[in-house]
C-alpha cells in the first residue's frame, strides 16, 4: 500500500519565472525532489541555480509559479517561513555566527530554555547528540569560528537536521572540503536519505555528481534542459547538456614548456604569527622552472596554501633561502613580491581577492595602479583600456566595465582576478584553487589560460583540491601533509591512488 | 545588453545613491517653499546664510567622508575643531603671526591630531572608534590647555591684570566677509574649495582609490600590494586638517577662539556624509553625496530656523529627518 505522503513529491516546484528588472533568470521552470533522493541541479554560473534554490528558500518572493511540499501548495515569505517547512540550506557562504558556542549555533532562534533561561547543559547534550550522529566528535562549547571550515560545515548540516528538515539544499557544500571529508559527506548524504529526506545537490566537480546523484535536473540561461536518472546520463552527455556546445578533453596541457630556473626554496619553512607560533610550513626545497607548472597536493591543513601566502608576504613569518632568477628574495609585504614578479590568485574570491563594491575596471587595475598613475594622478583613459583589453583577452562577460565586480557570476569574478594579476606581468603565479565554483566552461578557460601562460615563460606554483585538475595541470606534483613533503611526481608518474595517499600520510 | 528606454533609466537614476540624496533634498526644498515664513525663503539673504551656516559643517563632513570610506570614522573632529580655532586664535591675537603662518601651523596641528589617531587606528590597529573617541577627549583637553581655561578673544590680559581690547586680526576680517557684491560669504567658498579639494582626491588620485579599496576589502587591498596602513593614516590626516580648516573658520566667524566649541559637530558631520549615501561599512560613497547630504541637513536647519521653530523641537525634527532620509538610502537586498 502506497502511503499518502509518498503519492506527491516531497518538494515540487511548477513553472517558476523570475525576472530582476528587465531580464529573466528563469523560465518556466519545473523541478521535482521525491523523499529519499538526491537531486543534482546542475548548470553553469548563471544558469540559474541559486534564483531557483532562493525562491524555496523564501528569499525572492516576487516569483510566477506553484510550489508545493507534499502537495500542499506553498509560498515561504521569508527563509522562517521555508524552516519551518522543512526546507534547510546550506549554502557556500556558511550561516553560522562564529563567535557564538557550536551548540548555540544549533539552537539559535529555537534555545532551549527553562522560564526564559537558556538550559546550557540540555542544549549542549542535545547538539552533542546531532553532532555524534554524524560521526563528528567536537567540544561543542567551543566558538565556531576555532574549527576549520570543513568542520563548521559539518556543524551546518547537523543543524538542518537537527531542525528536522525534510528538504536539505547544498549549495556547492565541498568547495572548502578535501577528499576524505567529502567522502564523509556523502556518506552523511546518503544516511539522511535513507531516513526519507531529499537532497538537493548543487555541484560543479563531475566526479562528486557521479557519486551522489539519483536524479540530474540541468538548467541553462534560465531554462530548464531536463532532468534525467544519473546513470542515464553519462559526464560527456551532462556536460553537453549543461553547456549546450562541445567541450574539449578537461586534460589542456599536452605538453611542458619547462625551461630555466625561476624560483628556488632552500630549507624554507613557514611560522605563523602570533602568540601560539605554529609551524605551518617544516623545511621545503623546491625549484620551480620558467613555464613549469609545480601542483602542491595535500588536503585541509597541509599547509600549501599557507605556503603561498607566506612566499606573497602576506602571512605569517618565512624562513629559509628563496631566489627568483638568481637572486635572492625576501618576503616582506605583498608589494615586494608584486614588484619581484609574484602574483597570488586567493582561494577566497570575495573575502582576499576582489574587493566587491568597487567597479570592474579598478578591480583589474587594483595591483598594477602605479603604471596608470601620473604623480599619483590616475589617467582615466589609460587605465580603462588597459581594463578594457584584459576582460576582452579573458572574456569577461560584464555588461560595462563600471559594474561593481560583485554583480558578476563567480567564474567571471575569477576571470577579473586573474585580469588583474595579468597586469602585474607576473614570472612566477601563485594560484590557489583557480577554478573553486566556477562552472564548466570557464574552467575549461583557465586550463587554456594556464597552458599559454606557461608558453610565455610564466612559471606556476598550483594548489587545487580537485584531483583530475593537479594531475592534469601539473608538469610536476608536489604533496604536503602536515607542512611536510611527503612524497614528488613526476608528471607521468602521478596517479590519483599515490597523490592521495601521500597526502593522507602514508 | 538591450538599451534601456529612457523613462525607465531616467527611474533608475533616481534610485542610485546619488538619486535618493537628491529626492531627500528636494523634499525638503519643497518644504522650504511651502512653509516659506512669508516669503523669507525666496530672499538670497536667506540662502547665503544657509550655505553659510552649514560651511563649518560641510568643511567637516569632507574629511569625514575620506575616513568613512574606508570603514572608519573620526570622532575627534569637533575637538579638533576647537583646538585649532584656540591655536589660531592664539597665534593671530596674542602673537600677531601673519595669516599665511596662522593658517599653516594651524592646519599642521589639525593634521597632527589626525596623524595620531591615524596611527593608532592603523599602525596599532586600534578600532577607529575607540582611537578617534580617545582623541576626541585628549584634543578637548589640549584646546582647554593652550587657552588657558578661557575664550581667547580679543580682549587681552595685560601683565597688570587689566583687559586691553586689540584689533580684530587680519585673518578673521579675510574669512569672516562676504564677497560678489555680499552675495557669498568667504567660508561658503572655503566649503566649495574643500569639497573640490577632496573630491579631486577621491575621484582621481591612486590614494582615493586606494582608500576605496581599503574600505571596500581591506585584506584584499592588502594582497595587491595596496599601502594600506599609509593610506589609512593619510585619510584620518586630512581629515584633521579639514578639523583645521573648519576650526579656523569658526574661531574667524566668532573672533575668538572657543575651547569649548565644536561640541558634537562630529556627529552632524556622519548624519551629514551618511545622509548623502555614503556607506559606513566602507567602499561606497563619494563627495557629490556629502555635498548634496551638508545642503540637505543646512536646508533643513535654516528652514525650520526662519520658521521659528523652537530649539527643542527643531532638535527633535533633525533627529527624526535624518533616520528617514538613512532609510530612502538603504539599498535593497539583491
Amino acid at each position: 500500500m502506497i502511503d499518502s505522503v509518498n503519492i506527491f513529491p516531497l518538494v515540487h516546484m511548477r513553472g517558476i519565472t523570475k525576472r530582476f528588472g528587465s531580464v529573466s533568470v528563469l523560465e518556466d521552470v519545473n523541478f521535482e525532489l521525491l523523499a529519499g533522493e538526491t537531486h543534482v541541479l546542475a548548470g553553469e554560473n548563471g544558469a540559474g541555480k541559486s534564483t531557483l534554490i532562493k525562491i524555496l528558500a523564501g528569499v525572492h518572493t516576487d516569483f510566477t509559479g506553484r510550489i508545493e511540499i507534499e502537495g500542499v501548495q506553498v509560498r515561504p515569505r521569508n527563509p522562517l517561513e521555508a524552516d519551518a517547512l522543512g526546507i534547510a540550506i546550506i549554502h557556500q557562504e556558511l550561516s553560522l555566527i562564529d563567535p557564538m558556542s557550536v551548540a548555540d549555533n544549533l539552537f539559535l532562534g529555537r534555545m532551549r530554555t527553562n522560564a526564559g533561561f537558556v538550559c546550557r547543559r540540555k542544549q549542549e547534550d542535545e547538539a552533542r547528540g546531532w553532532l555524534n550522529r554524524l560521526d563528528i566528535d567536537i567540544d561543542v562549547r567551543r566558538r565556531v569560528e576555532e574549527f576549520p571550515i570543513a568542520t563548521r560545515q559539518c556543524i551546518e548540516i547537523a543543524k538542518a537536521l537537527s531542525r528536522q528538515a525534510k528538504a536539505i539544499v547544498m549549495d556547492e557544500p565541498t568547495s572548502a572540503l578535501s577528499e576524505p571529508e567529502v567522502e564523509r559527506l556523502f556518506e552523511m548524504i546518503d544516511q539522511v536519505t535513507g531516513q526519507g529526506c531529499g537532497v538537493v545537490y548543487i555541484s560543479h566537480k563531475m566526479e562528486e555528481i557521479e557519486r551522489v546523484a539519483d536524479r540530474i535536473t540541468v538548467l541553462r540561461d534560465g531554462k530548464r534542459v531536463g532532468t534525467a536518472p544519473a546513470p542515464e546520463l553519462p559526464a560527456a552527455e551532462l556536460i553537453h547538456w549543461m553547456v549546450g556546445r562541445p567541450v574539449k578533453d578537461r586534460h589542456a596541457r599536452s605538453s611542458s614548456h619547462a625551461a630555466g630556473k625561476r624560483l628556488l626554496l632552500d630549507h624554507v619553512s613557514v611560522h605563523s604569527n602570533g602568540r601560539d607560533r605554529k609551524t605551518v610550513v617544516n623545511d621545503i626545497s623546491l625549484e620551480l622552472r620558467r613555464g613549469e607548472v609545480v601542483g602542491l597536493g595535500g588536503l585541509q591543513g597541509s599547509g600549501a596554501s599557507e605556503l603561498l601566502l607566506a612566499l606573497f608576504g602576506g602571512f605569517g613569518e618565512i624562513r629559509g633561502r628563496i631566489e627568483i632568477d638568481g637572486r635572492p628574495y625576501f618576503a616582506s609585504s605583498p608589494r615586494k613580491a608584486i614588484d619581484r614578479g609574484i602574483a597570488l590568485l586567493t582561494n577566497d574570491r570575495k573575502g582576499s581577492g576582489l574587493v566587491c563594491p568597487l567597479s570592474v575596471a579598478a578591480n583589474i587595475t587594483m595591483a598594477s595602479l602605479r603604471n596608470f598613475t601620473r604623480f599619483g594622478w590616475r589617467q582615466n583613459g589609460r587605465e580603462t583600456a588597459a581594463a578594457r583589453q584584459a576582460a576582452t583577452m579573458l572574456q569577461i562577460q560584464s555588461a560595462s566595465l563600471d559594474m561593481p565586480v560583485e554583480a558578476l557570476s563567480g567564474g567571471n569574478q575569477q576571470k577579473v582576478a586573474m585580469a588583474k594579476w595579468l597586469q602585474t606581468d607576473p614570472g612566477v603565479l601563485l594560484l590557489d584553487e583557480p577554478t573553486r565554483g566556477i562552472d564548466v566552461g570557464a574552467k575549461q578557460e583557465i586550463y587554456e589560460r594556464i597552458e599559454q601562460w606557461t608558453a610565455a615563460g610564466i612559471s606556476i606554483l598550483l594548489i587545487t583540491s580537485e584531483m583530475p585538475e593537479l594531475l592534469a595541470l601539473s608538469d610536476r606534483i608536489i604533496v604536503l601533509h602536515r607542512g611536510t613533503v611527503t612524497a614528488e611526481f613526476e608528471r607521468c608518474a602521478a596517479t590519483a591512488d599515490a597523490v592521495l595517499g601521500a597526502a593522507m600520510g602514508h | 545588453m538591450r538599451r534601456p528606454n529612457s523613462s525607465t533609466s531616467a527611474l533608475a537614476a533616481l534610485n542610485t545613491p546619488a538619486g535618493r540624496a537628491l529626492i531627500a533634498l528636494a523634499i525638503v526644498m519643497v518644504f522650504g517653499i511651502l512653509f516659506n515664513a512669508d516669503g523669507a525663503f525666496f530672499k538670497a539673504g536667506t540662502h547665503r546664510d544657509a550655505f553659510r551656516q552649514a560651511s563649518v559643517y560641510g568643511i567637516l563632513a569632507c574629511g569625514m567622508t575620506l575616513v568613512i570610506v574606508t570603514a572608519g570614522i573620526d570622532l575627534a573632529v569637533g575637538s579638533v575643531l576647537a583646538l585649532s580655532a584656540v591655536c589660531c586664535a592664539k597665534m593671530s591675537i596674542h602673537w600677531g603671526w601673519s595669516p599665511g603662518w596662522v593658517i599653516c601651523a594651524t592646519v599642521l596641528v589639525g593634521a597632527g591630531s589626525g596623524l595620531i589617531s591615524g596611527g593608532v587606528t592603523a599602525r596599532l590597529g586600534v578600532q577607529p572608534f575607540i582611537a578617534t573617541l580617545a582623541m576626541m577627549v585628549f584634543a578637548r583637553g589640549l584646546a582647554k590647555y593652550v587657552a588657558g581655561g578661557m575664550k581667547v578673544s580679543t580682549a587681552v590680559q595685560q601683565p597688570d591684570g587689566t583687559y586691553e581690547f586689540v584689533d580684530v586680526p587680519t585673518l578673521f576680517r579675510m574669512i569672516d566677509t562676504r564677497v560678489f557684491a555680499g552675495n557669498v560669504s568667504v567660508v561658503t567658498l572655503i566649503f566649495l574649495g574643500c569639497v573640490a579639494i577632496a573630491y579631486v582626491a577621491l575621484a582621481y588620485h591612486r590614494w582615493g582609490r586606494e582608500l576605496y579599496a581599503i574600505g571596500g576589502n581591506e585584506e584584499a587591498a592588502r594582497l595587491s600590494g595596496v599601502p594600506v596602513t599609509l593610506s589609512k593614516t593619510l585619510a584620518y590626516v586630512a581629515c584633521g586638517a579639514f578639523a583645521a580648516i573648519a576650526g579656523i573658520c569658526q574661531a574667524a566667524q566668532e573672533q575668538q577662539g572657543d575651547p569649548e566649541a565644536g561640541a558634537g559637530y562630529e556627529l552632524i558631520a556622519i548624519a551629514m556624509v551618511v545622509i548623502g549615501g555614503t556607506n559606513l561599512m566602507g567602499g561606497r560613497g563619494g563627495l557629490g553625496l556629502t555635498l548634496l547630504g551638508v545642503l540637505t541637513i543646512g536646508y533643513l536647519e535654516k528652514i525650520l530656523s526662519i520658521n521659528a521653530v523652537p530649539e527643542a523641537a527643531r532638535l527633535m525634527l533633525t533627529g527624526v529627518i535624518i533616520i528617514v532620509a538613512v532609510m530612502t538610502q538603504r539599498r535593497s537586498r539583491t
